[in-house]
């Protein structure tokens, strides 16, 4: 990876998170007066919306619709900074360790089993276009 | 909603706005995040290229996510022992927790791997590697909390016969 590939992916990556940073912070604002305030919907949304994006990127770029640069630099770089797991991993723990079992175990299997459906949808419509 | 005093428009900037205004609305905090996700991201892409996937498995992102989420842990638990969230330490939560940790770390990776192996049959590698990593993470987050308590307790006892 030359020096400017890996400024434009961190570039990308500084403009997922920031995305992340203010989508988190739109939604916890929408859920503070609703009895789901308990729940990191945010998160949730971002990883999920994350993977189907990065599934679409990828699969253009198998295609040979996307280059290699702009993939690395939109999926690497954007949709690797929006989405989260270290964010999602303490969420889920802090379900945990409110009792709040069930939810716990939606959060972080639910996640997993629907972002990685998103990305393989993804993949079917970025390998199609 | 109407004359929403944190709305950025109604406001010029400065210390004032920004303790009114949301987190996620004020242009400062945006940028640090963003510098935070920069740097993070730049770590991650850095190491991924070092150290490729082998065989469809990319063990480095899986170490990526798992120290990811033990320094989140230990982060976040320092945090909250020091204090509500709120001026230097929200600013560093945002800069180092949901920036740089945020950034290194990834979810869509590994949505979009395992998506993969789904799809050409290899169903055991693909779950296996997706389960192992949400659990791994799960423990490595835990384990950072009850690192910083540690930390914690351990200081406020040394500290207090003094």
């Amino acid at each position: 990876m030359t020096p400017l590939a890996l400024l434009l992916v961190s570039l990308g990556g500084g403009v997922g998170a920031a995305l992340r940073f203010w989508l988190d912070g739109a939604v916890k604002a929408r859920t503070a007066r609703t009895a789901a305030a308990w729940f990191p919907l945010g998160t949730l949304v971002i990883n999920v919306t994350g993977s189907l994006v990065l599934g679409v990127v990828t699969g253009l770029g198998e295609a040979g619709t996307l280059g290699p640069s702009a993939v690395a630099v939109l999926g690497t770089g954007m949709m690797g900074g929006y989405t989260t797991f270290s964010t999602a991993s303490t969420e889920t723990v802090q379900l945990f360790r409110s009792g709040r079992t069930g939810a716990a175990v939606l959060n972080g299997l639910g996640m997993l089993v629907v972002s990685v459906g998103a990305a393989a949808l993804g993949l079917t419509l970025g390998r199609n276009t | 909603m109407a004359a929403d005093p944190a709305d950025p428009l109604c406001q010029a900037g400065g210390v004032t706005s920004d303790t009114l205004r949301p987190p996620h609305r004020s242009w400062r905090l945006l940028g640090l995040v963003a510098l935070g996700g920069a740097i993070g991201t730049g770590v991650r892409a850095a190491l991924a290229a070092a150290f490729p996937a082998v065989d469809g498995i990319s063990w480095t992102v899986f170490a990526i996510n798992v120290v990811g989420a033990l320094c989140l842990g230990v982060l976040l638990g320092r945090l909250a022992l020091r204090g509500p969230d709120e001026g230097r330490r929200r600013t560093v939560r945002l800069f180092v927790g949901t920036g740089v940790l945020g950034g290194f770390t990834t979810y869509s990776t590994l949505a979009d791997d395992t998506a993969r192996l789904l799809d050409v049959g290899r169903w055991g590698a693909g779950s296996g590697y997706a389960l192992l990593s949400v659990v791994a993470g799960l423990l490595a987050a835990a384990l950072g909390a009850w690192l910083a308590g540690r930390a914690g307790s351990t200081r406020t006892r040394t500290a207090d016969p003094r």
